[in-house]
């Protein structure tokens, strides 16, 4: 016992020392706000911690702050969408940064988890002083981490946060992508029109915002476009075994399947569908859109999702993109990565034109953004602080995404 | 007709995953009475290593042709020597300081053990946090088909596998010496080391037991999910491992028999709840058997009542 008792607490010992090299890791920064808080007003005790590193601010880098999913079943959002807003980061500090001030990025993981995307973003904040929050992908996490940010008065814009509800938060929070009551239309447009499809079936994931409210978005689209919704069939996170669901998509014989989920889900229903000898096309949104979508095999060939810009867009501002992209991580951005760096730039545009860094005047300036060129089309923020924007139909050819079409709000 | 006939059949297959994982449950607690939650991170290691091991022999690539069927043995069987191990390790690392510990503090241990498995795993030096697609290791096609319903390879292989493991199981706990004192420690552990059992061994054995069928359930999910097996949210296992529990309690945790048919029970029930009433409440459906069955049979369907003396 005397042994367990040892071990235990020489684990405890080994737990606590990592904590502390973990602080100390953040001493040479705040160092560094010591060392301005002398030619600044000396204070005493607590109250100068916070003049001193805003102070420290003042002088150092704009610290910009990143939550996303870098690990999880959706890490692929999250890397791409980082790998985006780095390179924006990277071109804005090699052209001298803010009036002089660079840009310092600090990206924190949250595994695909909502609890997470609070402790991270929460982080950001306290800790880190950043003046602005970038993130989140899925919207079930940008609707964790952005009440957050509007308690505590610092702007957040989500770059691919589709849910009407994630901007309802507050007045800090925006987003440069389009919402979903637009997507659904997109899907359900298409399908009729396009592909003169009457009968939908749809499977979502209830436990997701974005699923379920994208889900809800179609069917009432589809519905008074004069088309019929069979049967809505739903899972949960985690699920990974469609059959009985497919299967009675199959008894109620659509023309094709709305499946609004995540690209990780996407693959197992693809399959499991063609497994089952459903071969009608899939339809879906924003949430497939991942290199991951080639592990479907040939299963998701001829289906189709909406998206935010496709790569063979051939905008100048779009190829020069790619291009700088390319050369910097090896292979075509996906449109998170698209999305991350519009956020990004428009970020940078909107601190460009703010009298003040404090997270009022931000929020203005973000707001009050009108045609901004973005790699993903021109960015305006309307009145509920969503931009306004085009959405492109791409069509799967051997796991790979392919230009089909364009449809734009009427 | 064709409904009914694809959810029976989709029922018993992932019946068969459950049953397969519950058997460990039950026998942990058959002898030692206690409920191992670091099982269902032992599934998810037994998905992993087969991952892995299908790497390191080179095969079933993605996009290319299914190896030999003898290699998926063979990654089978590397799965359920590694799990079997860890099982092993586990056991004397974590529960044998604490055998005459109060039972609670087994039970935290056990929860601790399985945040250790399921954080270490995603190191980027174990397996890494991100999702997978597992090997191709049969030339899944539909086999034949009935009134409709198409059999497919991997579905057949999963069922006929988790037949011959319980066969094999059978045999060991009521045709060998060591099955003999499974059963004696598992009636009463003291009189049983009266007798000169090992006790010690036999608990040992029954992990490794328990750990060798978790990681073969966790193949044959992989052969049946190939697309993305490796999930690293938790929720998919974390969720798996607690419906093959109730599937344990269900059929009478402590009882073999009673593990298989509740897990056979608990996917049909999940199947048809899903197929024909809503696919909303997937998970309510099981956890709704669970309490109808500890409202009105506490002990499990299978399950033998015992009198509480105090």
């Amino acid at each position: 016992m005397n042994a367990m008792l040892f071990r235990f607490l020489a684990v405890c010992v080994a737990t606590l020392s990592v904590g502390l090299v973990g602080g100390c890791e953040r001493a040479p920064s705040d160092g560094g706000g010591g060392n301005d808080q002398t030619s600044g007003a000396p204070g005493d005790g607590a109250s100068s911690g916070v003049l001193a590193d805003s102070e420290s601010g003042a002088a150092g880098p704009i610290r910009v702050g990143h939550y996303a999913s870098l690990t999880g079943s959706e890490a692929t959002f999250g890397i791409s969408t980082d790998n985006g807003i780095k390179l924006a980061v990277e071109e804005l500090n090699a052209a001298d940064g803010i009036g002089g001030r660079l840009v310092e990025l600090i990206t924190y993981d949250n595994q695909g988890k909502p609890q997470e995307s609070v402790t991270a973003v929460t982080r950001l904040i306290d800790q880190d002083k950043v003046v602005a929050v970038l993130g989140e992908v899925a919207s079930s996490r940008s609707l964790a981490g952005a009440p957050v940010c509007q308690r505590k008065g610092v702007p957040m814009i989500t770059p691919s946060s589709t849910n009407p509800d994630v901007t309802a938060v507050g007045d800090m929070i925006s987003r440069v992508c389009f919402i979903d009551p637009f997507q659904g239309y997109v899907g359900a447009k298409f399908a009729k029109e396009n592909l003169g499809f009457m009968k939908a079936a749809t499977l979502y994931n209830r436990a997701q915002a974005y699923s379920s409210g994208l889900n809800d978005n179609f069917v009432e689209s589809f519905t008074e476009m004069g088309g019929e919704v069979l049967t809505q069939q739903a899972y949960s996170d985690g699920d990974n075994d469609f059959s009985a669901q497919l299967s009675a998509i199959r008894e109620a014989a659509p023309d094709f399947i709305y499946v609004p989920g995540y690209y990780t889900e996407v693959v197992n229903i693809a399959r499991q569908a063609r497994r089952l000898g459903l071969e009608i096309p899939l339809i879906g949104g924003d949430g497939w859109d991942s290199e991951e979508l080639r592990n479907a095999g040939d299963a998701l060939n001829g289906c189709y999702f909406s998206n935010h810009y496709s790569h063979e867009d051939t905008r100048p501002e779009v190829q020069e993109f790619i291009a700088k992209y390319q050369a910097k991580y090896g292979k075509i951005p996906d449109g998170l990565a698209a999305l991350g760096y519009d956020a990004a730039r428009m970020l940078f545009h909107a601190m460009e034109r703010s009298p003040s860094l404090s997270g009022e005047d931000l929020a203005a300036a973000i707001a009050s953004v009108k045609d901004f060129p973005g790699v993903t089309g021109k960015i305006s923020i309307d009145e509920q602080r969503n931009a306004t924007k085009d959405a492109v139909v791409l069509e799967v050819v051997d796991g790979v995404p392919k230009y089909k079409a364009t449809v734009s709000p009427d | 007709m064709t409904q009914l006939l694809q959810t029976i059949f989709d029922g018993v297959t992932v019946g068969c995953l459950y049953a397969l994982i519950a058997l460990g449950y039950t026998m942990v607690y058959g002898i030692l009475k206690f409920i191992n939650f670091a099982h269902s991170d032992v599934f998810a290691l037994g998905v992993w290593m087969s991952i892995t091991i299908a790497g390191w022999l080179g095969v079933g690539a993605a996009g290319g042709d299914a190896p030999p069927w003898y290699m998926g043995l063979v990654v089978l069987a590397g799965a359920m020597a590694v799990c079997g191990l860890v099982g092993f390790v586990i056991e004397r690392l974590a529960y044998k300081p604490l055998r005459n510990a109060p039972r609670l503090q087994v039970l935290i241990t056990a929860i601790g053990v399985s945040l250790f498995l399921q954080n270490l795993g995603q190191q980027k030096f174990a397996f890494g946090p991100y999702p997978e697609s597992f090997p191709t290791l049969l030339d899944n096609r539909p086999l034949f088909s009935v009134a409709g319903v198409e059999m497919w390879l991997s579905d057949v292989a999963v069922i006929g596998t988790t037949l011959l493991l319980m066969a094999a199981l059978q045999f060991l706990i009521y045709g060998t010496r060591m099955g003999m004192a499974m059963r004696a420690v598992s009636y009463n552990t003291r009189n049983a080391s009266l007798m000169g059992i090992n006790v010690d061994r036999v608990i040992s054995f029954t992990f490794v037991v328990g750990a060798m069928l978790a990681a073969a359930a966790g193949f044959l999910y992989g052969l049946k999910y190939e697309g993305q097996a490796k999930q690293t949210a938790d929720a998919m296992w974390v969720m798996l491992g607690l419906k093959a529990f109730v599937a344990a309690v269900v059929g009478g945790i402590g009882n073999v028999r009673g593990a298989v048919l509740g897990g056979l029970l608990i996917g049909l029930v999940e199947f048809f709840g899903v197929a024909y009433l809503s696919s909303q409440y997937r998970d309510a459906y099981v956890f709704a058997i669970l309490i109808l069955v500890l409202l009105f049979k506490p002990e499990g369907v299978l399950g033998r009542a015992t009198v509480e003396k105090v």
